[in-house]
């Protein structure tokens, strides 16, 4: 895993990862809206053994700048063997429920841009066949609720379009992977009360980098997030209307 | 409001525990805090009802290959450091007995290791440090505001908040450490021992506190130098846990004295070479994750404390007398010959010796410190600030003499109301 790329590159689960591929002296290419931020973890991977690290700004909502990003980035690094998308927002569900642009906002931010970059870097790597296409969504995006289904939806929307990507990208030995982190603890969720559910963004980095590793199908991370959301997902629609989640 | 404590378990306090990232760092709205690290001092040092700590400090900034010199923010562990250096063949100039401390808290407490008598405390390998003190940034070094430097290398954050420093690491060709034990027969052999192997690079004493008359002070010397040989592996994760605190009955005197009996008679010659990784060596300890747990939960402390060479075995054999005839055994009895004090104010060690013991928190404790701490008093000697909870504030004030200078430091650079934990208060900082 000679070549690293990873877009929403400040994350502190994107940082995790990234910090595991420095150590295996990986050259990374880091893409992120706030190039002060990025300044600072490209100088402490190449101090954690990063043999090399470029950096590029990057935001969700230029989507007609993408090809261009796309082209600069395999140009730089000639052949790419993990591509991490990792960006997102975690939108206020009251306020997309009142603004529709916010909706419309925030379904382009984790969903649209998502499909539109993984359709670039797809029909770049099927010509490498090699390689693999990793994006962090969530267990939100597994069945909607009422409390986040904006978000839901566009993390449900990757997730659909990753299972027909990954028998797509099948034949030609790219390995796509859709991680579904549960809770997380990280500045996004800042905000949200702890419990003994949350997680820890190295926690997941490492399952993360283990299952790109292993070429592993298995998305819910932790694992027992798939025990959880198997109840979640099976509860009929009669009872689950009833309650508040 | 969450209840936080340190690693001795004792005391609890309600804080207001914030986690900023650098750039929120200069706007905190706090009027008073004390920096908090990875909360491994024992005591009361990084408690107070408002703590800042550096969990979300943790890059790496810079390092020169060529001389070794590493900068890097505050929160990133010693444990850090070592998994990504040692590969490249670098290692700690001074180690605490955990790697589980912040690059801030080992300046904060200037902690020391098993070599303070060849190369002295963890802040004589810092060349600068930069601290945030009341929103503004402040670089110090020995030559750019030297009284600051000084002030903060031991100042228990009480000068500010470090932010990141440049510190000084030392080139090893192997993981692995050649030890040697020698096995003594009472407390003047030992120190016989500790002097005949003063060029050592590391030397500590493990003594059995509960041996008495002829055996009185009987001791496990262990002597280490790096390897020249062996890879450049990296040590692993703790593979044990304590996973909830112990019934506090499982120590008691008769545990403690047949642990201490099993330890001392594991060794059986005069004198044992062993070839050995630099985790077991230096952090025995670390092994097992919350081992501060079989203490109980109603805590513990560790009473350590130097006194001056000239109070030399009648100094050290009185405090370890007092300790034999009250029975408050210790589970650890750590004995080390330090080098020259340094040039910081409240920095613990001095020319003589150290003694660590922990002791589990029980009504009768306190009473028999404090008679400790009186014949610490009268051999002019002085307790480790990292680990006390509950020294007085005279106490306090004639083993640090230079507390005073301390204090016009934190008065030029306007520190004495903004930082403060529960222990500054205690000890009238």
């Amino acid at each position: 895993m000679n070549n690293v790329v990873i877009v929403g590159a400040t994350s502190a689960m994107a940082e995790a990862v990234a910090q595991r591929y420095a150590e295996d002296k990986a050259n990374l290419f880091l893409l992120a809206r706030n190039q002060e931020k990025l300044d600072i973890i490209r100088q402490d991977l190449l101090v954690r053994g990063a043999n090399s690290v470029h950096q590029a700004s990057f935001s969700a909502n230029e989507i007609e700048s993408q090809p261009q990003c796309v082209d600069q980035i395999f140009d730089t690094l000639g052949t790419v063997d993990v591509f991490l998308i990792a960006y997102g927002s975690l939108p206020d569900q009251d306020l997309c429920q009142k603004d529709v642009n916010k909706a419309v906002e925030e379904i382009n931010t984790n969903g649209v841009s998502v499909v539109s970059l993984l359709t670039l870097v797809a029909n770049k790597m099927e010509t490498q066949a090699t390689g693999n296409i990793t994006v962090i969504t969530s267990v939100a995006g597994d069945r909607g609720r009422q409390s986040n289904y904006v978000y839901g939806a566009a993390k449900g929307m990757v997730s659909t379009f990753l299972q027909g990507l990954a028998q797509r990208m099948h034949k030609s030995n790219i390995h796509v992977l859709d991680i579904k982190p549960g809770f997380v603890d990280t500045p996004m969720t800042a905000e949200f009360k702890k419990s003994a559910l949350w997680a820890q963004p190295e926690q997941v980095a490492k399952l993360i980098y283990n299952r790109i590793n292993k070429k592993s199908n298995f998305s819910y991370a932790p694992s027992f997030w798939f025990a959880i959301m198997s109840i979640i997902k099976s509860v009929p629609k009669f009872i689950f209307n009833k309650v508040s989640l | 409001m969450d209840k936080l404590t340190s690693w001795g378990q004792y005391p609890y306090v309600h804080a207001d525990v914030k986690t900023p990232s650098k750039e929120e760092l200069p706007v905190l709205e706090f009027k008073s805090y004390i920096p908090r690290g990875l909360g491994r001092s024992y005591g009361d040092s990084a408690l107070a009802s408002a703590v800042v700590t550096s969990k979300k400090l943790k890059h790496f900034i810079a390092f020169d290959k060529d001389k070794g010199l590493l900068t890097c923010d505050a929160g990133v562990s010693l444990d850090e450091i070592l998994r990504i250096f040692v590969p490249q063949g670098w290692f700690l100039q001074v180690t605490p007995g955990t790697k589980f401390v912040s690059v801030g808290g080992a300046i904060a407490s200037d902690v020391h290791g098993k070599n303070h008598h060849i190369d002295g405390c963890f802040s004589e390998f810092v060349q600068s440090i930069t601290l945030v003190i009341n929103n503004q940034e402040v670089q110090c070094s020995r030559e750019v505001n030297s009284e600051l430097f000084y002030a903060t290398c031991g100042g228990m954050g009480l000068t500010g908040m470090i932010v990141n420093a440049t510190i000084q690491l030392r080139k090893v060709k192997s993981a692995y450490i050649k030890q040697k034990t020698i096995k003594t027969n009472n407390l003047k052999d030992t120190l016989a021992v500790f002097e005949e192997h003063q060029s050592s690079t590391y030397s500590v004493a493990w003594i059995d506190c509960l041996s008495d008359g002829a055996e009185f002070g009987r001791s496990l010397v262990m002597l280490g130098e790096h390897a020249e040989q062996g890879s450049l592996e990296v040590h692993q994760s703790g593979k044990l846990t304590i996973p909830c605190n112990l019934p506090s009955q499982l120590l008691n005197k008769y545990s403690i004295q047949s642990f201490n009996f099993l330890y001392y008679h594991r060794i059986r010659n005069r004198e044992t070479n062993d070839f050995l990784h630099y985790d077991p060596f230096f952090y025995p300890l670390d092994g097992i994750n919350n081992w501060n747990r079989m203490y109980g939960k109603n805590g513990f402390t560790q009473y350590q404390f130097v006194i001056p060479k000239e109070a030399g075995y009648e100094g050290l054999s009185e405090i370890l007398k007092a300790i034999v005839s009250s029975k408050q055994g210790s589970f650890l009895a750590v004995l080390k010959i330090f080098g020259k004090e340094n040039n910081s104010p409240l920095s613990f060690p001095m020319e003589g010796f150290t003694l660590a013991l922990d002791f589990k928190i029980s009504d009768s404790l306190f009473p028999f410190l404090n008679k400790l701490d009186d014949i610490v008093k009268k051999y002019k000697g002085r307790l480790y600030l990292a680990k006390d909870a509950r020294m007085s504030e005279s106490t306090f004030k004639t083993g640090y003499p230079r507390w005073e200078q301390f204090q016009k430091v934190r008065d030029n650079y306007g520190t004495l109301e903004s930082y403060n934990s529960l222990q500054s208060k205690r000890i009238g900082l």
